[in-house]
């Protein structure tokens, strides 16, 4: 069972640190404190390398989508996907630059387990000068048994 | 409890502790439902636009429809979301949104429901969602 104090969520290789600086915050502040509904959640960021980032979000009573099992709702995992691609966007560029979500697709392949927090690790595969597509996929215990994949496209350097 | 339409979908949003979080209700106009997410600080994502999280926006529009469908087949067991899209058309900022879902297709087994969100003009959406849902006929 995931355990949200847990520095090191279950399927991730620790190693990586939240170093990485972006404006003149550093990028673990502008992903959580920095952005109401992650902090709202309790989001924080695991690890981000060039181009992809890994972050949790713990279980909690209020989360619940189906008060029969105390599953998660599947909006949570909605935000923590969007939210982690934008943090693997974010982590792709050399300098900061306003980004909007064009489209998310998500599959959800079940249920995360009762009372199981939820980690997401996205992937900014590929950019282009206006466009950054990213997947991403989340999971409760076992990474290679994901809850929900996403694929997105996002909008790059969208004030110019 | 009542058998009312508006009982059914209301007591669906009121056992799920993530739509109170949200702040989700509906209302209706005879059948015609309108889902409302009243603004609120928890719900931003970006505060320098400021800007509505995408990620609430998705939620708001996948429980719009879960809601839609359970004003259609009352006393149900709640769908199982299988997968959806979420277009986003425009920031969505520090006011009320409001969504509307069309049930494009209620089958034996699978829903495909298609939901627009706005805020200000319904002429101008800020996001759309299309998704497919698993009826759970055992219940």
């Amino acid at each position: 069972m995931a355990d949200p104090t847990d520095p090191v969520p279950p399927g991730v290789t620790p190693g990586m640190t939240p170093d990485m600086t972006y404006g003149d915050a550093p990028l673990h502040t502008r992903m959580t404190q920095f952005a109401p509904h992650a902090q709202a959640l309790g989001m924080t960021l695991v690890s981000v390398e060039k181009g992809r980032g890994v972050m949790t979000t713990p279980w909690r009573e209020d989360l619940v989508g189906d008060p029969e099992t105390g599953v998660i709702a599947s909006g949570v995992v909605t935000a923590l996907l969007d939210h982690t691609c934008g943090l693997a966007i974010n982590s792709a560029g050399e300098a900061p630059i306003p980004i909007a979500t064009l489209d998310l697709r998500i599959d959800y392949m079940r249920p995360a387990r009762p009372r199981a927090g939820l980690t997401c690790e996205a992937h900014a595969y590929r950019m282009t000068r206006s466009i950054g597509f990213v997947r991403a996929e989340a999971w409760d215990e076992d990474r290679g048994d994901p809850v929900a994949t996403a694929q997105a496209a996002f909008m790059l350097n969208t004030r110019s | 409890m009542s058998e009312s339409p508006f009982a059914s979908v209301d007591a669906f949003l009121q056992r799920v502790p993530y739509a109170r979080f949200l702040g989700v209700r509906v209302e209706l106009a005879g059948d015609e439902m309108t889902a409302v997410l009243p603004f609120a600080p928890h719900l931003v994502g970006n505060p320098v636009l400021p800007a509505i999280h995408g990620g609430v926006i998705g939620a708001f529009l996948e429980l719009t429809a879960l809601s839609q469908l359970a004003l259609a087949q009352p006393g149900r067991r709640v769908p199982k979301t299988i997968d959806i899209t979420i277009e986003y058309l425009r920031s969505a900022g520090p006011r009320d949104t409001y969504a509307r879902a069309i049930l494009r297709k209620v089958g034996r087994r699978v829903a495909n429901v298609q939901v627009e969100a706005w805020q200000e003009s319904r002429a101008k959406p800020v996001a759309g969602m299309t998704g497919h849902f698993l009826l759970r006929n055992d219940g």
